[in-house]
């Protein structure tokens, strides 16, 4: 089953809201984002296209597209690092598809250093 | 001989959708139930004046195939127009799973802020009218200090 447990995020907090509950922000440094664009492969597509008929989950999408997720997430967290802020407030995630088979990623967040 | 494969696709379809979709109902339900302590809130502020402990993003996901009656049923929809009643139960499935998954994902979470909700359509290599549909759901997760009480 698909992981969802929150990812090592090396100390760097993350939040989808403007501020960090119960922290006082000191410094903004601005947008930081990450993205990745991943092609599904021949065989998942093959079982989807029996799922089209059955119905139900598409496990090995919903697996895929997390672990894109969390290589989106990881990319902006290094971002955020080089910037040297310990933060990153209102994360976003958005998925477009791109291409006929391949999906696109992306999360982007404000950096910022926490008091 | 191609009307028969497609009746056949047809009673498939509608069969194991069926099927499947009044099992996953009924867990579902019985999820929400569990999880029923940890509410997912659309507001950013903190609704307790108590000391928090932790934060962090919780998510959850799924994607969902439409089987091949609700596909069949959606061409007769979209020709006379009106409300796609059989997609709104697939919809409603992913979503309340993408919930669900991101509260079990984070069982130390008091509650949850600023939950968003986001639909993306999946498209096939094919490239066939409605493949399959994510649900993401994130929010910010928070712990409170254990303990403290609630002053509200």
């Amino acid at each position: 089953m698909v992981d969802f447990k929150h990812l090592d995020t090396g100390g760097i907090v993350l939040t989808n809201v403007e501020t960090v509950p119960g922290r006082q922000i000191q410094h903004v440094y601005g947008l930081v984002q990450g993205s990745t664009i991943r092609a599904k492969h021949v065989g998942r597509d093959l079982m989807a296209g029996l799922k089209n008929i059955f119905g139900g989950e598409l496990k090995g999408y919903t697996e895929l597209l997390q672990e894109s997720r969390n290589q989106a997430t990881v990319r902006m967290l290094d971002q955020a690092r080089e910037l040297g802020a310990n933060a990153v407030v209102n994360v976003r995630f958005t998925t477009s598809s791109v291409a006929q088979g391949a999906s696109e990623i992306l999360a982007y967040g404000t950096a910022v250093t926490l008091a | 001989m191609e009307l028969i494969i497609f009746l056949i696709l047809l009673a498939l379809g509608y069969g194991f959708g069926k099927w499947a979709e009044s099992r996953h109902y009924s867990r579902i339900h019985r999820r929400e139930g569990e999880t029923a302590r940890q509410p997912a809130l659309t507001m950013e502020k903190v609704p307790h004046a108590r000391p928090v402990a932790e934060v962090w993003v919780a998510q959850g996901s799924a994607v969902i195939a439409v089987d091949y009656y609700k596909k069949f049923l959606s061409s007769i929809r979209m020709f006379f127009g009106g409300e796609m009643h059989s997609y709104a139960s697939l919809i409603d499935r992913a979503r309340r799973e993408a919930l669900l998954r991101m509260k079990e994902s984070a069982t130390e979470a008091d509650l949850f802020l600023n939950t968003r909700l986001e639909t993306a359509c999946i498209v096939g290599r094919s490239g066939k009218m409605v493949g399959s549909i994510e649900v993401l759901a994130y929010a910010t997760a928070i712990r409170y200090e254990a303990g403290a009480q609630t002053a509200a």
